[in-house]
C-alpha cells in the first residue's frame, strides 16, 4: 500500500519509545482508515453478506479496530445488526508463567447473543499479528464460549515471524520486519492523537524476546 | 502479589485489583463451560487445620475451575493426630511440589509462619487462622457490597457489573454481633476502611476486644440506635461462634434469647433501614440466634450470592497468586500492554 501521510520523524512524540530509538510512521490516519474500509468490503464479499457476523476485537486495540469495522460494515450492508464485543485472552495464554502477572480483561458479547456464539461467523479483530500466539489463545477462548459456524482473522498489520500456523483472512497491511523492531499501533480513542502505525527499534532497555535466542544478538549487532 | 495473608497491609490499589479480577471471574462463571485452562498443571494444597465446610469447597472449585490440581488435607486422620508439626507437614508439602497451600488453622498466624519460616516456596493463601484474619471472606463480602450498592447488580444477583475499578467511598457498614472472635470481622474493618467506606462494629461489651480502640472503625454497644440513627448501607452479621466460648452460651452473655432480642437481625430491624440496604452473613448461620428465618430469607439478604461470589474471588486471589514469574512483582504493577508488545516482551 502507499505510504501516504507519512510523517517527519522528528514530529511523532506522545508516549513513544523511550531513547534514541528512531521511529518511521508506515500508515497514518488516512491509510488505517482506508485499509478498515476494504477490510469491511472484504469481510462482505467473503461471506456473501453480513448475515449472523460477530466481530470480537482482541484488547486493547483490536477492541477499538473492532467498533469501527462495525460502523463501517453497518453502512456498506444495511442488514448488519453492528453486533460487535471484546474477548479478552489473558486467562487463555501460554506465557502466564514467564511473565508479570496480567489483569484479566473483559469480555463482553452483545446482549442479543444470550451469552453464545454458537452458529455465528465470528472474525477476530487484532491489531498487530506477530507470533500467533494471541490467536491462539482466542482461538481457546472462543472454545470455551461457544461453537461458532466459520472464525476469521482480520489484523490492521501482519509484521510476520509467526511462530504457529496461523494466517488472517483480512490484512490491513503486509509489513515486513526485523525481529528487534516494534510495531505500534495508535489509535486516538486509546493512545489519544492521531492514528498511526509506527515500526521504532526496540529500546535497549527493552528485554529481549524469550520465545527466540536470535533477535537479542541481532539487536546488539544493530547498534 | 506472592501470599495473600491478611487484609491489614492490603494497599488500595491491589484491592481493587483483586476485585476488578473477581468480577472477570464471576462473568465466565455464568458461562456453561465454566472451566478455564489458566493454572493448568500447578498444584494447590487445602491444609486444613480446622473444620470447615463452605470455604474447603470454595477454595476447590476456585482451584478446579482453574484447572489445577487440589490436594485435599485435613488434619483429622492424618499425621497430625500422631504428632506431626507444621514444619514438618510444610517440608511434605514442600518436597511434593505444591505451589500453592491454602491454610486454616486454630492458631493467629499460622499462615504467617507457614509462608516466611522458609519451609516452603508456595503462595500462601490464608484462609482463616484463629482470631486473626480470614482475608477472602473479607475480599468476597466487600465484592459483594460493590457489585450491588456500586454496580447497581440487581436483586437476583444478575445484570452488568458496572463498578469495575470502583472503590467504597461513603459506604456505610455495620458489623454486628461475636466481634471478638471474629476473624471476619477483623479481616473487614481493615479492607472496608481501605476501599473508603465507613464501618461500625455493634456489640456487646462482652464480645468487644481488647484494643478495638486502634481499628479504624467505631464500636457502639446498641443495635437499634445504630440501625436508626445511623442508617447503614449493609449489615454483616456475624456468627455467635458458641465453640470458642469455654462454659457455653452463657459465659459472654446471659442467654442465647436475650442475644437474640437485642443483638439478634430480624424483619422489624430489617424494616428500619433504607430501602437499598442489603443483608449479609459469612455463614453457617444460627437461625433464630444472631439471625431470624424472616431476615435470612429475605430478597434484601445476599447470603447464597456471598457463596456464589466467594468462588470468583477466590479464582481471583489463586490467579494473581500463581501467574507471572516468580520475581515477586506486585500485583499492582500489572498492566495492559498492546498485543504487539506482549509479544515482544
Amino acid at each position: 500500500m502507499n505510504p501516504g501521510t507519512r510523517m517527519p520523524e522528528s514530529s511523532e512524540s506522545p508516549n513513544s519509545t523511550p531513547g534514541t530509538a528512531a521511529e518511521r510512521t508506515v500508515l497514518g490516519e488516512a491509510d488505517i482508515a482506508r485499509a478498515l474500509t476494504r477490510i469491511a468490503h472484504e469481510i462482505v464479499e467473503r461471506n456473501k453478506g453480513a448475515a449472523d457476523l460477530l466481530l470480537l476485537g482482541i484488547p486493547t486495540r483490536g477492541v477499538q479496530l473492532a467498533r469501527r469495522l462495525a460502523e463501517r460494515l453497518a453502512q456498506i450492508e444495511p442488514t448488519f445488526s453492528g453486533e460487535h464485543g471484546t474477548l479478552d485472552v489473558t486467562m487463555y495464554r501460554d506465557d502466564l508463567r514467564r511473565q508479570p502477572t496480567r489483569a484479566v480483561g473483559q469480555t463482553v458479547l452483545p446482549g442479543s447473543l444470550d451469552g453464545t456464539i454458537d452458529d455465528k461467523v465470528v472474525v477476530l479483530v487484532d491489531d498487530v499479528l506477530f507470533s500467533g500466539r494471541t490467536i491462539r489463545a482466542a482461538l481457546d477462548a472462543l472454545n470455551d464460549l461457544g461453537r461458532p459456524r466459520v472464525v476469521q482473522l482480520a489484523a490492521l498489520v501482519d509484521r510476520g515471524h509467526r511462530e504457529l500456523p496461523i494466517r488472517a483472512d483480512y490484512v490491513g497491511k503486509n509489513l515486513p520486519t526485523s525481529r528487534s523492531e516494534r510495531v505500534r499501533v495508535r489509535l486516538a480513542d486509546v493512545d489519544g492523537g492521531a492514528d498511526a502505525v509506527v515500526i521504532s527499534e526496540a529500546a535497549p532497555t527493552t528485554s529481549a524476546p524469550t520465545t527466540s535466542p536470535a533477535p537479542a544478538s541481532t539487536e546488539r549487532g544493530a547498534r | 502479589m506472592k501470599h495473600l495473608l491478611t487484609t491489614q497491609d492490603m494497599s488500595k490499589d491491589d484491592a481493587i485489583l483483586l476485585l476488578d479480577t473477581s468480577a472477570q471471574m464471576a462473568a465466565t462463571q455464568s458461562r456453561e463451560n465454566k472451566k478455564l485452562p489458566t493454572l493448568r498443571g500447578r498444584t494447590v494444597v487445602n491444609l486444613f487445620y480446622e473444620d470447615s465446610t463452605r470455604t474447603r469447597i470454595s477454595f476447590e472449585t476456585a482451584a478446579k475451575r482453574l484447572s489445577a490440581d487440589v490436594i485435599n488435607f485435613s488434619a483429622k486422620g492424618s499425621s497430625v493426630s500422631k504428632g506431626e508439626s507444621l514444619k514438618d507437614t510444610a517440608l511434605t508439602l514442600h518436597a511434593m511440589g505444591a505451589d500453592a497451600v491454602v491454610v486454616r488453622h486454630s492458631a493467629s498466624g499460622a499462615a504467617h509462619q507457614l509462608a516466611h519460616a522458609g519451609w516452603l516456596d508456595a503462595g500462601v493463601l490464608n484462609a482463616g487462622d484463629g482470631m486473626h484474619q480470614h482475608p477472602t471472606q473479607a475480599l468476597l463480602d466487600a465484592f459483594t457490597i460493590r457489585r450491588h450498592l456500586v454496580g447497581h447488580v440487581g436483586d437476583d444477583g444478575r445484570g452488568t457489573d458496572t463498578s469495575v475499578g470502583a472503590d467504597l467511598a461513603g459506604l456505610r457498614i455495620a458489623i454486628v454481633g461475636d466481634v471478638l472472635h471474629s476473624r471476619v470481622a477483623r479481616s473487614n474493618v481493615y479492607l472496608l476502611h481501605t476501599l473508603g467506606a465507613e464501618v461500625t462494629l455493634v456489640a456487646p461489651p462482652t464480645l468487644v476486644p481488647v484494643g478495638v480502640e486502634t481499628w479504624p472503625c467505631r464500636v457502639s454497644y446498641h443495635l437499634d440506635e445504630t440501625l436508626e440513627r445511623w442508617q447503614p448501607d449493609a449489615v454483616m452479621m456475624l456468627r455467635v461462634q458458641r465453640e470458642r466460648m469455654s462454659g457455653g452460651s452463657g459465659a459472654f452473655f446471659p442467654s442465647p434469647m436475650e442475644y437474640s432480642r437485642k443483638f439478634g437481625f430480624d424483619a422489624r430491624r430489617l424494616a428500619v433501614l433504607p430501602d437499598h440496604a442489603i443483608v449479609m452473613h459469612p455463614g453457617p448461620m444460627n437461625r433464630g440466634l444472631e439471625i431470624s428465618a424472616a431476615a435470612a430469607d429475605h430478597p434484601r439478604s445476599v447470603i447464597v450470592e456471598q457463596v456464589a461470589n466467594g468462588v470468583a474471588v477466590r479464582m481471583a486471589a489463586l490467579y494473581l497468586l500463581l501467574s507471572g514469574t516468580d520475581s515477586g512483582d506486585s500485583g499492582a504493577s500489572t498492566q495492559q500492554t498492546s498485543t504487539d508488545e506482549r509479544n515482544v516482551l
